[in-house]
């Protein structure tokens, strides 16, 4: 279970996240929208400890992780799995090293316990046969599937998915969307998917967050937001400019 | 209070803290924490083997232009045979371990920085940390352990070429006397100064290192990040050396009249 209390970020003299309050339940899945540069990112970094806030709390299972140094978050870290915006892959290592860099301490596994993992999880990814090449070798959407299979290779309770369908075509969209159903599904995954995709947004979300002003506007499920009433809401879903944006 | 001069100062010092506290981190991550020897061996090649052409160049021709120009004065009052004993004492206690630190500092400093700066800028240190692994142990360890062992390595062949460069240009070049040139040199360079020597190049290499793992971790944003961290290791660790040399120099040189 992961809580938000009175979350307060700001970089220099801007503040990026002003009283956000979220709770999300065990095995649950949820959607964050918003537009974009409106702190979603800086939001899940904050809910693994990369990013400290400047007030409030965070609480994964109970334990507030604020004040904890590197070495506590790094226990604490185990339970998560994140897919970065710009995937983050390792850019010395192979395909297959940095999916299987998670396992690099765990002397419980063989070498070949490894090699297996790591090529399921680029099945399940649409990957197979890329295991050799340099992540300066793959387009962005395959580097973005490549961060995925490192994310949930070794199956964490949560995973946090920063948009995990942007620049992918709609065909392997949709087979991610499926992957993150699979996962959440499998294992009772906690899971946060942020995303500009309504399409995926619909269909992974138990809920969907609304990330606006700075803080949650709208905490509802799928079909609620869908069917919403509200204008902030509906200009965002059906994607409609403010006419105060038109310069030109 | 808040001049910009204060304000330099106060973010120097505090640079400087920092900079003590990653220190701090690696040495108790040293201890506590498995070093893997893949790393160590790839860092030991990459900052030692990789560097030895540079270094060599370096030692031979500091030992070549110093025994010319220790040779032109000597001459004018008859010493040439001290002229190698000259060369061996410099270059054991100062010109071997400061020039290889400098070298090392503008090859080795720099790519550090760069490397890191680079994995910071793309996420790459936050993808690590997400995947349980702390950068002070998985980045900075395995670089400054190697820095430290390579360092003094790397001196000892600088000397050692700089000092068999002197020796050929002051006999066959120059025409010293070989016999006595030698006797001088053996009776003049002791122990202690490859001793000073290679103390001094240890605390280079952690110099270079840590720098350039701080500057790294610690980059600004894009490429220009990148760039200034990179430009600034190898600025700040150059100094840092010619700085730290000259109070070692006294330190060093105290405690071993001393002992
Ligand atoms: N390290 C940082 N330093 C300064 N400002 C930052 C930093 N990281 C993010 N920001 C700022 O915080 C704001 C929110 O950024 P964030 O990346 O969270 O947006 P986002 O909602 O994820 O947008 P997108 O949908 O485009 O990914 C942006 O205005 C950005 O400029
Ligand atoms: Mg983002």
């Amino acid at each position: 279970m992961i809580e938000v209390f009175d979350l307060k970020k700001a970089f220099g003299a801007s503040p990026i996240l002003d009283g956000v309050n979220l709770r999300i339940e065990k095995g649950e899945s949820v959607v964050i929208i918003g537009r974009s540069g409106g702190g979603k990112s800086v939001l899940l970094k904050q809910l693994i400890g990369l990013l400290k806030p400047d007030a409030g709390r965070v609480e994964i299972e109970g334990e507030d992780i604020v004040p904890m140094d590197e070495r506590r978050l790094l226990r604490v870290r185990q339970k998560f799995g994140m897919l970065f915006q710009g995937a983050a892959l390792f850019d010395s290592m192979t395909v297959a090293e940095n999916v299987a860099f998670p396992f690099r301490r765990r002397h419980d596994l063989t070498p070949a316990d490894v090699a297996r993992k790591v090529t399921e999880a680029l099945a399940m990814v649409e990957l197979s046969g890329a295991e050799n090449k340099k992540p300066s070798e793959l387009s962005g959407g395959m580097r973005k599937r490549v961060g995925l299979a490192r994310a949930i290779v070794y199956q964490p309770e949560i995973v946090l998915y920063d948009e995990p369908t942007t620049g992918l075509d709609p065909i392997v969209s949709d087979s991610i969307d499926q992957l993150i159903m699979r996962v959440r599904d499998r294992l009772q995954v906690t899971t946060v998917v942020v995303t500009h995709d309504m399409r995926s947004a619909r269909r992974v979300g138990h809920r969907i967050l609304m990330l606006h002003e700075k803080r949650i506007y709208a905490s509802a499920t799928p079909e609620e937001i869908f069917a919403s009433q509200d204008p902030v809401i509906r200009r965002f879903i059906e994607g409609v400019s403010d006419p105060k944006e038109h310069y030109f | 209070m808040n001049s910009p001069g204060t304000k330099w100062i106060a973010e120097w010092l505090g640079g400087l803290g920092r900079i003590a506290f990653l220190a701090r981190d690696a040495v108790k991550s040293l201890f506590t924490f498995k070093v893997a020897w893949r790393d160590l061996s790839y860092q030991i090649y990459f900052i030692g083997v990789k560097s030895q052409s540079v270094v060599l160049v370096t030692g031979a021709f500091t030992g070549m232009v110093l025994t010319a120009q220790t040779y032109f004065q000597f001459h004018k009052v008859h010493m040439d045979t001290a002229t190698l004993a000259v060369v061996g004492v410099s270059m054991c206690s100062e010109l071997g371990p400061v020039l290889t630190g400098l070298m090392v500092a503008g090859r080795v400093g720099a790519a550090i920085a760069a490397e890191l700066g680079t994995m910071r800028v793309t996420e790459q240190i936050d993808a690590l940390r997400t995947l349980a692994t702390h950068p002070v142990d998985y980045l900075v360890v395995p670089r400054l352990s190697a820095a430290h062992i390579a360092l003094p390595l790397l001196t000892a062949e600088s000397i050692a070429l700089g000092i068999g460069a002197g020796y050929v240009v002051g006999v066959y070049l120059l025409g010293i006397d070989p016999a006595y040139s030698w006797h001088n040199l053996v009776k003049y360079t002791k122990a202690v100064d490859v001793t000073i020597g290679l103390i001094k190049s240890f605390i280079y290499g952690g110099i270079v290192a840590l720098v350039g793992c701080y500057k790294g971790l610690n980059c600004g944003e894009g490429a220009e990040g990148v760039g200034r961290a990179t430009t600034e290791a190898v600025v700040y660790s150059s100094i840092a050396i010619l700085i730290a040399n000259f109070f070692l120099t006294l330190v060093l040189g105290k405690l071993f009249q001393i002992l």
